[in-house]
């Protein structure tokens, strides 16, 4: 059980997909307008990345290795479909306000990124719990971003008026001074337009950073590649080492199975996307020495 | 160039323009049209400037001692910034708009790309295109003294000038943002600038050259004087061309750069302004034209003598 726990705490924390991994960015600069389509997108993601993990490690000892990025759409995309069609017919407004972007949960690089990094090669149990903790994460990411943007932007938290004209806090008599106080808000819409999520995205990633760095000066290492993230305080040559035990660790940890990196698989076992670049800068040493 | 270029032995001649000297050449270029503003506008305007001017010095100086680095608020280029900010504000505008566009301009545009010399887009203009597409109701509202009535370029738009005439646009008796009505004034106080060798006229004159041949080609009624010199003295050219587009940080540094920059500037101006859906153009075109000077100083970048060319 404790694997369990290890892999939903890897998920929120360690290597959250939004926060530290920042992938699937298409669909967190997009649909986080308000919370709730935040919300929305996570829970429908992550509903996919549980099911498709599940059966993409049922099925791993059957796929080829050649064709099994087809087979991974195959299995994802349907599930996907399942998806889109419950969300049609019990969330429809949820279902108009995501559009397109449900359809686009297909090409979701979390959900292939966790399929061939993890799900491909492990077994049934830790895969679930692997796609819950991801989901998991992403959801909370999407929230948290969804709700800084409707309430910048819109004065929103989850549809409640909070700030601005018209907030819940007149209807309580006793809150009348803090009701009129945010009252004097102007919403500043911006937030709720395409440059406001980069805005969001930035602060919270640069907080999360900060929270981070102030760990690990007490020792305590909450991601593993965080180093790199935190170059700017520290000297090259640290940064340089830092990354060269990783990549030493993670050769340990590859499975035989043979893979292409690829944009899709940046992310192995345990260690996150500054491996790939870690391993980029390992090619590119190889070239120049040739 | 010959003569950067010398290498002597020492004593070297000091030049006396450093950050802070240069700043102030500004600022000082910049009182004329602000002081027409207030005078114009009202107490009012007077309130917007101190309040952007002071909270963009209060950012700096807040960042930097809560980053630990060193502090630069002397060197006035935030004073710089805050008064081109106030300056591209309708005087309507709430009280509180001075600092949060004070805090983008310096926090977001400028410090967290690293200071003064590092940020690649003008704070002044981030800052007003921030305030813009937050507050478009706020920040398009040029109502002042209860007198309501839309902007020179506003009813050039709608057919041609109703109430004001080009000479009232000259001498800014116009609505519009604080610092830029009076085009008498921003030209003193650019000659001002290209006399004590500040800024020249290479990026200003290659702008409106080409916004001016622009509107020739592509206008509505093409070699209109009235019409073109409206366009010319209406709206923030004036203000963007000799205070903004000069900007030392977002200009390109390359001699051939500044020209390809500026007319870049000018057809852009003009395809905001006639093609666009606001009237106004001018800190968007120099934003755009901010976010290019990169790639603009590698395709102009002279080459050093023997190097690159034809090979025999």
């Amino acid at each position: 059980m404790s694997k369990a726990l290890e892999r939903i705490y890897n998920g929120l924390i360690k290597e959250n997909p939004t926060f530290v991994l920042t992938l699937g960015m298409c669909p967190t600069l997009a649909v986080t307008t308000s919370a709730i389509n935040g919300a929305g997108m996570g829970l429908s993601t992550m509903v996919v990345l549980i099911l498709s993990n599940v059966f993409i490690s049922l099925l791993r000892k059957i796929i080829p290795d050649k064709v099994r990025i087809p087979a991974f759409i195959v299995i994802i995309a349907s599930f996907v479909t399942i998806v889109q069609l419950l969300l049609q017919g019990y969330v429809p407004s949820l279902y108009d306000s995501l559009g397109i972007y449900i359809p686009l949960i297909v090409v979701n690089c979390i959900i292939l990124g966790r399929a061939e990094a993890y799900a491909y090669s492990n077994p049934v149990i830790p895969s679930l719990f692997d796609g819950l903790g991801m989901g998991l994460g992403f959801t909370v990411a999407l929230t948290l971003i969804g709700a800084c943007r409707e309430l910048l932007g819109a004065g929103q938290l989850f549809g409640y008026q909070i700030l601005g004209a018209d907030n819940v806090f007149y209807q309580a008599g006793s809150l009348r001074p803090l009701a009129m106080f945010l009252g004097e808000y102007t919403n500043i819409s911006i937030f709720i337009m395409a440059p406001g999520a980069f805005f969001v995205l930035a602060f919270i990633i640069a907080a999360m950073n900060r929270i981070r760095r102030s760990a690990a000066k007490k020792g305590k290492r909450i991601a593993p590649a965080s180093d790199c993230t935190g170059c700017m305080g520290k000297n090259c040559a640290e940064c340089a080492g830092g990354l060269k035990d990783d990549t030493s660790i993670q050769k340990q940890d590859e499975t035989p199975v043979q893979r292409n990196v690829n944009t899709s698989s940046q992310e192995q076992n345990g260690a996150s996307v500054q491996d790939g670049a870690a391993q980029d800068t390992e090619n590119g040493e190889g070239e120049s020495a040739t | 160039m010959s003569d950067l270029m010398k290498v002597s032995s020492n004593p070297h001649v000091r030049s006396k323009s450093t950050t802070s000297n240069i700043m102030l050449c500004v600022i000082i270029a910049l009182l004329p049209a602000a002081g027409f503003g207030v005078w114009h506008f009202g107490f009012r305007a007077l309130m917007h400037i101190a309040i952007t001017v002071v909270s963009c010095v209060f950012f700096e100086l807040l960042y930097e001692l809560m980053m630990g680095k060193k502090v630069t608020v002397q060197d006035l280029s935030a004073v710089v910034t805050g008064l081109l900010l106030a300056m591209n504000l309708p005087v309507s505008a709430p009280w509180w708009i001075g600092i949060i566009g004070g805090a983008f301009a310096i926090i977001i545009v400028k410090m967290l790309f690293g200071g003064l010399g590092q940020n690649f887009m003008n704070p002044a203009l981030g800052a007003r295109c921030f305030l813009l597409i937050s507050f478009a109701s706020v920040m398009t509202n040029f109502d002042y003294d209860t007198v309501s009535g839309a902007t020179p370029l506003a009813q050039l738009r709608a057919g041609g000038l109703e109430t004001n005439t080009v000479l009232d646009m000259i001498f800014g008796n116009t609505q519009g943002t604080i610092g830029e009505t009076s085009m008498v004034a921003l030209v003193i106080g650019a000659c001002f600038l290209i006399l004590m060798g500040v800024i020249d006229l290479r990026i200003p004159g290659s702008y409106i050259i080409s916004f001016v041949i622009f509107l020739i080609l592509f206008g509505e009624n093409h070699l209109d004087m009235g019409y073109i010199s409206a366009q010319v003295a209406g709206g923030g050219l004036m203000l963007g061309a000799f205070f903004m587009a000069t900007d030392y940080v977002t200009r390109p540094i390359t001699k051939k750069g500044q020209y390809v920059y500026g007319i870049f500037l000018g057809i852009m101006t003009g395809i905001f302004r006639l093609f666009g859906a606001s009237p106004e153009g001018v800190s968007y075109a120099i934003i755009l034209g901010n976010l290019l000077v990169p790639l603009i100083e590698k395709i102009t970048m002279p080459k050093p003598f023997g190097k690159g060319g034809e090979r025999a």
